[in-house]
C-alpha cells in the first residue's frame, strides 16, 4: 500500500476550508489526514512504500481538474493522444482532465466512451473523464443515447465546437438529461449571425480585413440557453465565456436564483486581446475568439464576483499543418494545459482573486459541476489528486519543450511565474518540474 | 535610389516619403510607355512571378506589362493552371517557386494577409496585387498618382469613397493612402457595407453618398462585389442604384471640377451611370495607364540599381 507524507507546504483546500501550514498523509491513494507536523516514519520503514515530499515554501492543494479538454483521440492522434493530452496535463497540475466528445468516431455511444476509459487505464498520466455528445455524431438532429453514456463513465454532455442550433432540440436535450442529472456544456453560438467570421469583429478584424464576429453571436446563444435551463430546470454550464454580455447575462441568471447554471472561461479570453491577431498570427485563431479589453474586464469581474465557477483551458491541439496556413484556412483553437497555471496565477498578482479562489475555480469548483465526489477536496477520504505548486518559479514557454503534441499556442515565449511543481494521482507522483 | 524594405504588402506600414518616392518614381517611368520602343534595360536578368489566385485582367496585365517594359522575366501563375488545384499549399507553392530563384513574387490572393504570411518565408521580394478584403496597395499608389497629376497635389484635398467598403482592399489602401498625403477622406455606403470602428483609420462615414462628396475634389466609386457576397447586403442592384449610384445629378453635391475614379470593372447602370463613368470627370482609363508606370516603379524601388 503506497504511502504518501507531504510536509511542510502550505496547504490550501477550499473545499474543507483549510488554509495554513500543514503536512498531508496519504494512505492507499486516498487523504488520510492534513495536519500540523505529522511525524515521519522512521527511516527503515521509508523503502516500504513510503513516499516523503519536503514542500517548504510551496502550496499543496487538491489537484486541478480541467473540464474543457480536447485529446482528439480517437481519430486525431496525429494532433494529440490519450498520451501526450494527459502528459501535459500533469506538466500543467492537472489531476483530472473531462475530454470533449468531438473526436472521430464521435463520442456519442458507449463503445467510443469506454475505448477512452480503457486507453486511459492503460496509457493516462491522469484521471480522464469522458464527456459524451448531445446529439449523434454532434449533428444536432437527434439524441445520442444518453443513458448509456452515463452508464459507460460520462461526467456530462457536450456537442462543443458546435452549437445546438435548434432551440427545440436544446430543450429536449436538457429535459432528457434530467432524467440522469446529466449536466450539459453549451457552446454558445448563434451560427446565423457571421457565419463565415474569423476573429473578433473590431477595429482590429477592420485593419486586417479578416470577417469579424460580434459579441452577441455568443450572447445571442448565453440568453436563449439560460431562457431553456429556467424553462426545463436541467443543468447547464457555459463553456469558453469570452464576451462581457455573456458574463452579464450568467451573473444576473444567478441572481434570480438559477442554480442549475454555472460558467468557465478559459486563460487565454483573460490574458490576450484580439490585438494578437496582428501579423496574421494563426495561433490566436480560437472559437470563440480573444475579444476586446473591456471582455477581458468583465471576465475578470466575472471571476472575482463568482459569476464565472470554472477556469477550463478549452485544451485544442492543432497540427502545424493545420494551422501554418492563410488565417481564414487555419483551424481554431490553442493548447492550454501547460500555461493554465501560471496565466491564472496572474490573477492573483493582480489582485483579481485570492490564491483561495484560483484554486476553488481550478479544483473544487469543476470537480461539483462535474459531480465528481471523491474530487477537488483534500478532505479525509477523498482521492489523494495533489498539485504543489511553486508560486515564484520563473520560466519561459519553449514549444519544444512541452509535452503536448501540438505546439499551437500564442504564449510561446513568454515569461511566467509559477508551474507545478509536482502532480499526484492517487497518491503517486505523475510529474516533477 | 531604393526603397528601404524587401516587400510592398500594405500602405499601411508605407510612410509619407516612400509614398512620395513611389509616385515621383513613376511619373518619370510614365513615359516610356508612350515610346515607340517601350522598353528600358533596367531589370534585365530580374525574374518576376505573378502568382494570382484570383481572376483579374487589369492588374495581372499591368504587372506583366510593367515586368516586360523594364526588360524582366516575368512568368504568369493562375491559381486554376498552378499546381493549387491538385492540394498544394501556398506555402509550399511559394518554397518551389523560390527554389527557382525570383526576385519578386507578385501576389494576389483570397485569403486577407498571405502576402505577409509569404513575405515572411521568403527571401524575394512581395508585391501585393490585392489580399482578401484587406489592402490592394499597387491600386492605391496609382489612384493619388491620377489624382496628383489631374489636380496637382493630394494635401488638402476632399476624397469621397463610395459603395462596399466593408468588402473593398482598395478602399482600406485609398483611405491610408489619401490620409497620409494630407487629404481629409469621407466614406459612404449602406451600413450593412461599413467595417466596423472604420473611422479609426482616418476617415469620416457617411451613409448618404450626398454628404460624402459634397465638396469632393476626388470621387471614388467602388465595385459592387456581387462574388463576395454570400448574403445580400442591399436589397436590390435597382435600389443601391438609386440610393448610391452616381449619376450626373449626383455629381452636382462634388466641387466644379471634380475627379471620378473607380478601380474596374465598372458595373455600369449600378454604381456609376455611362454618362458619369464616360464623361469629362473620369479619369478611368488615365488610372489604367497610370497602374504601369506605378508598378514600374515599384519593381525599380525594389529591385532596381546594385543588390545590397
Amino acid at each position: 500500500m503506497n504511502r504518501l507524507l507531504i510536509k511542510g507546504g502550505r496547504v490550501i483546500d477550499p473545499a474543507s476550508g483549510i488554509d495554513g501550514l500543514f503536512d498531508v498523509y496519504a494512505v492507499g491513494g486516498k487523504i488520510a489526514a492534513v495536519k500540523p507536523n505529522l511525524s515521519t516514519p522512521a527511516p527503515d520503514s521509508q523503502s516500504d512504500g513510503w513516499n516523503i515530499i519536503d514542500a517548504t515554501g510551496l502550496i499543496v492543494c487538491s489537484g486541478f481538474i480541467d473540464m474543457h479538454t480536447h485529446l482528439r483521440e480517437p481519430g486525431y492522434e496525429y494532433k494529440e493522444t490519450i498520451k501526450t493530452g494527459t502528459m501535459a496535463a500533469a506538466a500543467g497540475g492537472f489531476t483530472s482532465i473531462a475530454c470533449m466528445a468531438n473526436t472521430n468516431p464521435v463520442n456519442d455511444n458507449a463503445s467510443v466512451a469506454r475505448y477512452i476509459l480503457k486507453k486511459a487505464a492503460e496509457e493516462g498520466a491522469v484521471n480522464v473523464f469522458p464527456v459524451g455528445a448531445i446529439s449523434k455524431e454532434l449533428k444536432g438532429e437527434t439524441l445520442a443515447e444518453i443513458g448509456e453514456l452515463k452508464d459507460s463513465g460520462c461526467v456530462a454532455l457536450s456537442d462543443d465546437g458546435r452549437p445546438i442550433v435548434n432551440s427545440g432540440f436544446m430543450r429536449l436535450a436538457m429535459e432528457y438529461a434530467k432524467l440522469f442529472n446529466f449536466l450539459i456544456i453549451s457552446h454558445c453560438e448563434d451560427t446565423g449571425l457571421a457565419p463565415d467570421g474569423v476573429m473578433n469583429e473590431g477595429f482590429i478584424s477592420t485593419k486586417l480585413g479578416l470577417r469579424g464576429i460580434p459579441n452577441a453571436k455568443e450572447d445571442i446563444m448565453v440568453a436563449r440557453d439560460i431562457a431553456l435551463a429556467e424553462l426545463t430546470g436541467g443543468r447547464l454550464h457555459i463553456a469558453h465565456i469570452s464576451t462581457k454580455g455573456a458574463v452579464e447575462l450568467v451573473r444576473n441568471a444567478k441572481q434570480r436564483g438559477l442554480l442549475n447554471i454555472s460558467a468557465e472561461a478559459a486563460p487565454h479570453h483573460f490574458t490576450l486581446t484580439d490585438e494578437a491577431v496582428m501579423g496574421y498570427n494563426t495561433n490566436a485563431k480560437m472559437n470563440p475568439p480573444l475579444r476586446a479589453k473591456t471582455d477581458i474586464d468583465a471576465i475578470k469581474i466575472g471571476l472575482k464576483d463568482g459569476t464565472i465557477d470554472a477556469i477550463a483551458t478549452d485544451h485544442a491541439p492543432q497540427n502545424i499543418d493545420e494551422k501554418d496556413v492563410e488565417f481564414d484556412k487555419a483551424a481554431n483553437g490553442i493548447i492550454g494545459l501547460e500555461t493554465a497555471l501560471p496565466l491564472s496565477l496572474r490573477l492573483v498578482d493582480e489582485g483579481v482573486v485570492s490564491l483561495n479562489t484560483l484554486v476553488e475555480k481550478l479544483s473544487a469548483n469543476p470537480a461539483k459541476i462535474l459531480g465528481l465526489s471523491t474530487k477537488g477536496s483534500l478532505a479525509n477520504g477523498k482521492d489523494a489528486d495533489i498539485t504543489i505548486v511553486d508560486l515564484n518559479m520563473e520560466w519561459v514557454v519553449d514549444v519544444k519543450k512541452l509535452k503536448s503534441k501540438s505546439k499551437n499556442t500564442p504564449f510561446n515565449g513568454w515569461r511566467m511565474k509559477g508551474m507545478a511543481s509536482k502532480t499526484i494521482v492517487a497518491g503517486k507522483v505523475v510529474y516533477e518540474g | 535610389m531604393r526603397l528601404k524594405r524587401k516587400d510592398i504588402l500594405t500602405i499601411e506600414d508605407l510612410g509619407r516619403d516612400e509614398i512620395e518616392l513611389i509616385l515621383s518614381t513613376a511619373e518619370s517611368f510614365k513615359e516610356v510607355s508612350d515610346r515607340e520602343i517601350k522598353k528600358v534595360p533596367t531589370l534585365r536578368g530580374r525574374t518576376i512571378i505573378n502568382l494570382f489566385y484570383e481572376a483579374s485582367t487589369r492588374t495581372r496585365t499591368s504587372f506583366e506589362i510593367a515586368a516586360k517594359r523594364m526588360s524582366a522575366d516575368a512568368i504568369n501563375i493562375s491559381a486554376s493552371s498552378s499546381s493549387a488545384v491538385k492540394g498544394e499549399t501556398l506555402k509550399d507553392t511559394a518554397k518551389n517557386l523560390e527554389a527557382m530563384s525570383p526576385d519578386c513574387i507578385v501576389l494576389r490572393h483570397p485569403s486577407s494577409g498571405t502576402p505577409q504570411i509569404l513575405s515572411r518565408l521568403l527571401r524575394c521580394s512581395v508585391i501585393n496585387a490585392g489580399d482578401g478584403t484587406h489592402e490592394h496597395p499597387s491600386q492605391a499608389l496609382l489612384d493619388l498618382l491620377t489624382v496628383k497629376q489631374r489636380l496637382g497635389k493630394i494635401q488638402g484635398l476632399k476624397i469621397a469613397i463610395i459603395g462596399d467598403i466593408l468588402h473593398s482592399r482598395v478602399a482600406r489602401s485609398n483611405i491610408y493612402g489619401f490620409a497620409k498625403l494630407g487629404a481629409e477622406v469621407n466614406i459612404a455606403g449602406p451600413p450593412t457595407m461599413m467595417p466596423c470602428e472604420i473611422e479609426k483609420t482616418g476617415c469620416r462615414a457617411f451613409n448618404r453618398i450626398e454628404d460624402a462628396i459634397k465638396d469632393a475634389d476626388v470621387i471614388m466609386m467602388l465595385r459592387i462585389q456581387l462574388e463576395r457576397q454570400k448574403t445580400g447586403l442591399f436589397p436590390t442592384a435597382r435600389e443601391y442604384s438609386q440610393l448610391f449610384g452616381l449619376d450626373s445629378k449626383k455629381l452636382e453635391y462634388a466641387k466644379k471640377n471634380v475627379v471620378i475614379l473607380h478601380p474596374g470593372p465598372v458595373n455600369r447602370g449600378i454604381e456609376i451611370s455611362s454618362d458619369v463613368a464616360d464623361g469629362k470627370y473620369s479619369l478611368i482609363l488615365e488610372q489604367v495607364k497610370n497602374g504601369v508606370a506605378v508598378r514600374m516603379a515599384l519593381f525599380y524601388l525594389l529591385m532596381g540599381g546594385a543588390r545590397e
